[in-house]
């Protein structure tokens, strides 16, 4: 389905280098698991994966493409959940997947509500969700859209067993089907996949005076 | 449904549940029209002479008011990040924004003028020409001040810094906006001023997609 990799990658939150020389490859059917301590870069990562951040060293690239020359395709192809569910109470559970799903340009919002559990609460004001409730949601997007690229900041905070399930079936089905999953997971013991130890690409200090921009 | 009006939709369905926030922006500026009698007197001669540019000014401060939410609840929620992320351009998308909140609050505030014109004991003659500068120059109000939103986002006290930031560009639209009103009940006719409004309009439309995007991005990193 594609080949993502990243090469020399280095990035900086605030004035701080947080790693550098970072290299990373995920074929078709591959999950990549981030790992490490708090601070360690995990959700930068993946910010840069996702383009919401600029690549200040190194490059990413798609199928060997630069992404950084085709960032509407790149845009196209991959679903990012971070931190924040991204819903808004005052519309009804179904909306605010629909919504998503048409954005993305097309999706089937009430499979996606069906796979995570939510069918019954689907006219629901999404106000009265419970935090668990609320990132089923946001991860009923990954059931919806169909979308190469998945990439995933600790996907699985505050759900329930039942549904930490569902979201492995989903990575399971998705990676059979050629899908990629880029995955930050700390603390979790990965039972499966490659795992990425962000800590041996932690930026030292004497690095840090020419990187500063 | 397009994502393009999805995205109008989305937010025009927000502001009428949550309605309070126009219904708000509406009564500041019925209020904020109603004060000027009280504070300068009942003259009515002196009341037709201000009206326009009361009511312009009044139209300026409450645009302002709902200014500072367009972007906020996105950023605070993440939903900016995902916008960024989708495929629809950020520039369209900014579009969509001001084009919802000109209907959410730009265009009830059309309607409301009338009635303050009467109010302020505004000639008749005037009103056809108060409407159509308010038509043309809202819409610039909604585009500008999206921009300046957008920069302010995630600033402490953003709604005052968003208020510097954009009253200064909203000078043009006032001047030309009173002058057309003005110029009409001297029997001048308005035709240049509106076309001069009408050429601001276009221009915000070209220009501030793209100063608008370039923020929403720096904010969503």
């Amino acid at each position: 389905m594609g080949q993502f990799s990243g090469s020399g990658l280095g990035s900086y939150r605030g004035q701080r280098m947080v790693f550098r020389g970072l290299d990373f490859a995920v074929g078709g059917g591959d999950l990549l698991h981030l790992v490490g301590p708090n601070g360690s870069g995990k959700s930068t990562l993946l910010r840069v994966m996702a383009g919401l951040l600029p690549v200040i060293e190194g490059q990413i690239s798609w199928d060997g493409a630069p992404v950084a020359q085709d960032r509407d395709g790149h845009r196209a192809r991959l679903i990012y959940l971070g931190h924040a569910d991204a819903i808004k109470g005052a519309l009804s559970v179904f909306e605010n997947l629909a919504f998503w799903c048409t954005m993305a340009g097309g999706g089937d919002a009430a499979a996606g509500l069906a796979r995570f559990n939510l069918a019954p609460l689907a006219d629901l004001p999404a106000r009265f969700l419970s935090a668990g409730q609320r990132r089923r949601l946001n991860l009923a997007r990954l059931a919806a859209i169909p979308a190469a690229l998945w990439l995933l900041d600790e996907p699985a905070a505050s759900l329930d067993t039942a549904s930490e399930q569902v979201l492995e079936d989903e990575i399971t089905r998705h990676r059979a089907a050629g899908g990629l999953v880029v995955m930050a997971s700390h603390g979790r013991d990965p039972s499966d996949g490659t795992v990425l130890e962000l800590d041996q690409y932690a930026a030292n200090m004497a690095d840090f005076g020419d990187a500063v921009l | 449904m397009s994502p393009l009006f999805a995205l109008i939709a989305r937010d025009i369905r927000l502001a009428v549940r949550q309605g309070a926030d126009s219904m708000m922006v509406i009564v500041f500026f019925v209020l904020v029209v109603v004060l000027f009698p009280l504070g300068i007197g009942p003259e009515p001669a002196i009341l037709a002479r201000v009206a326009a540019g009361v009511i312009w000014v009044a139209a300026l401060l409450a645009a302002m008011l709902s200014m500072d939410r367009l972007y906020q609840s996105d950023h605070e929620d993440g939903s900016l990040e995902l916008l960024v992320l989708s495929p629809l351009p950020l520039e369209l998308q900014f579009l969509a924004k001001a084009a919802a909140h000109w209907l959410t609050t730009g265009l009830p505030l059309i309607i409301a003028a009338p009635l303050l014109g009467v109010f302020l004991n505004m000639r008749a003659e005037g009103f056809g020409v108060l409407l159509a500068a308010l038509a043309l120059g809202t819409p610039s109000l909604s585009l500008i001040g999206g921009v300046g939103a957008a920069l302010s986002l995630g600033a402490r006290r953003s709604g005052v810094l968003l208020s510097l930031l954009v009253l200064p560009l909203f000078i043009p639209v006032l001047i030309f906006g009173v002058s057309a009103v003005d110029a009409s009940l001297t029997g001048l006719g308005a035709k240049a001023q509106l076309l001069i409004l009408g050429g601001l309009l276009l221009g915000a439309a070209a220009l501030t997609p793209w100063a608008g995007a370039a923020a929403l991005r720096q904010a969503a990193e």
